[in-house]
């Protein structure tokens, strides 16, 4: 579950960072290059916090 | 994150290690240093210097390598500096000072720093107050704005304020936790909206950007009412904007637990991504969006990300600017229990964010952001400089280390003296020389070191024992 977490939290920032380029090269617009960002936000939100605080709280109980 | 868990550690209500040193099994790795770096100085208030330098008439040149000199010598005073002081003593700031200058001066120490945060935590709620009022069509503030000009700015602030406010007092943690979630995803922010920025300046190519940074990004020539800005001025900004933190020594509270001296050094990873990448970056929004808005003097980071990154831009600034103004609060709420350990910590937190909200009122504090951290890193500066010559200087001069631990005092006088002199000397030096505020810290350091040694000697010279 958790790699599948990782996974798409991977895509949000790959959507945040990959439609600006292409939008850079003129290959979309910019229009299309906010909503894939927006969309890429709402990923990275909506399963980050489920895995990277869980990797803090598992290393705080190690120590 | 590890870094959460250091920073957790370190503004932690129990603070751990508060008057000893840290042990050797709590040290942290490398690895935590610079995520720790890397998140906390990409933040808020990159939306804010970034265009500031477009708005003081930074050339392309003297900005990038003003920014590559500064970095670098930001780096080093953190690792020639601050690290082996920390690594070596792994001591708080405050105790480090009290054991120097007694109780009676740290407390004053933390009033003011407290007084700091909160203008600094204040000037975050008012950036990211310009981007919640993107859908209310808020007047946002002009670059020539000092007081607050319309109701409604007031109550989008005062309404930030209050959330911020009570998030505070509802503990550190879980905004930490949230702080860590952003911090990947802002960096990646700052870099996507300047690729989407500059096809709006008729860029498409690395060629066409080195042409439109010199001829309508950085052009040299500053905005209307504002002073124009050298390399000096750029290369001292960039290595004193976080002055309180390496030369002031705010930062042995952190590098106390480094394994090594050299952990000092992975800030590194702050300055070239948050003080190189994400100026740059937002430079490049506001250069945007004068361009759009012909002969607009508004300042608002909140319109400028939204028109380059949309949605995600704006969201962007509301979150760095809450995010980097919560723990600010929390830790001038620290600062200022230290003084009053019998007030129990959400009244101060309450106290500390009604001043903070008031501050954000002003827009002043978000124009004047270049002025105000030159000034807080200047005023901390000469109790970091007492900490050099007290670690260094001692035995070399002929005085006591930790004047006030070994005399049992709580309150000695070359220490505040030093502090107190050093700054008349640098008000002087800009009144009667114009000595620009972003570089009297350099000559200050020296005024502070010498008048310590000296004040330390008369009063508190090392014990000679005779040998017959």
């Amino acid at each position: 579950m958790k790699t599948l977490l990782k996974i798409a939290s991977y895509i949000g920032l790959v959507l945040t960072i990959i439609p600006p380029i292409l939008f850079f090269k003129s290959y979309i617009s910019l229009d299309s290059s906010h909503l894939y960002m927006t969309i890429g936000m709402l990923v990275w939100f909506g399963t980050a916090p489920f895995w990277i605080n869980k990797k803090t709280d598992e290393s705080s109980s190690e120590s | 994150m590890k870094d959460q868990k250091l920073f957790k550690k370190i503004v932690s209500e129990n603070n751990e290690y508060e008057r000893t040193p840290v042990p050797d099994n709590q040290l942290k790795s490398g690895k935590s240093f610079l995520g720790m770096y890397a998140g906390e100085h990409t933040a808020g208030t990159e939306f804010v210097i970034g265009p500031l330098f477009v708005a003081h008439g930074v050339a392309a040149s003297d900005l990038v390598l003003g920014l590559l000199i500064g970095n670098l010598l930001a780096v080093m005073s953190w690792g020639f500096l601050t690290g082996p002081i920390a690594t070596s003593k792994r001591m708080t700031l405050y105790y480090q000072l009290e054991r120097i200058t007694g109780k009676s001066v740290v407390n004053l120490y933390n009033l003011i720093n407290a007084l700091m945060f909160c203008f600094l935590a204040g000037s975050m709620i008012a950036v990211s107050a310009t981007a919640v009022g993107i859908p209310f069509n808020l007047a946002m503030p002009e670059l020539t704005d000092w007081y607050p000009k319309t109701p409604g700015w007031i109550l989008a602030v005062v309404i930030m304020g209050a959330i911020i406010t009570l998030i505070a007092i509802r503990g550190y943690n879980q905004v930490a936790k949230f702080a860590n979630v952003i911090a990947p995803w802002m960096i990646l922010i700052f870099i996507s909206a300047a690729f989407s920025a500059l096809p709006q300046l008729g860029v498409h190519s690395l060629d066409g950007f080195i042409v439109a940074a010199k001829e309508v990004i950085w052009t040299g020539v500053p905005a209307a009412g504002f002073s124009k800005f050298t390399i000096w001025h750029v290369i001292f900004f960039c290595w004193f904007c976080n002055m309180a933190m390496h030369i002031g020594m705010s930062d042995l509270t952190i590098l106390r637990y480094a394994k090594s001296w050299k952990y000092g050094f992975f800030s590194f990873a702050g300055m070239y991504i948050g003080h190189f990448v994400a100026w740059i970056a937002s430079g490049i929004l506001y250069a945007v969006f004068l361009q759009t808005n012909v002969n607009t003097n508004e300042f608002a980071p909140g319109p400028i990300a939204y028109q380059a990154a949309g949605i995600a831009g704006a969201v962007c600034v509301v979150v760095a600017g809450w995010t980097t103004a919560n723990p600010t609060i929390y830790r001038a709420g620290l600062a200022l229990q230290g003084i009053f350990p019998q007030t129990k910590t959400w009244k101060i937190t309450a106290i500390v964010g009604g001043i903070t909200s008031l501050a954000a009122c002003f827009p002043a504090l978000v124009m004047k952001l270049l002025d105000f951290v030159a000034l807080y890193g200047l005023v901390l500066m000469p109790m970091g400089a007492v900490i050099f010559a007290d670690f260094y200087l001692a035995d070399k001069f002929g005085f006591q280390q930790e004047q006030a631990l070994n005399n049992k005092k709580t309150f000695t006088w070359p220490a505040l003296s030093a502090w107190l002199l050093t700054l008349a000397v640098c008000w002087l030096l800009n009144y009667f020389f114009g000595l620009e505020l972003f570089f009297l810290g350099l000559p200050g350091w020296f005024v502070a070191v010498i008048l310590f040694v000296l004040f330390s000697k008369i009063k508190f010279p090392t014990l000679k024992t005779k040998i017959a």
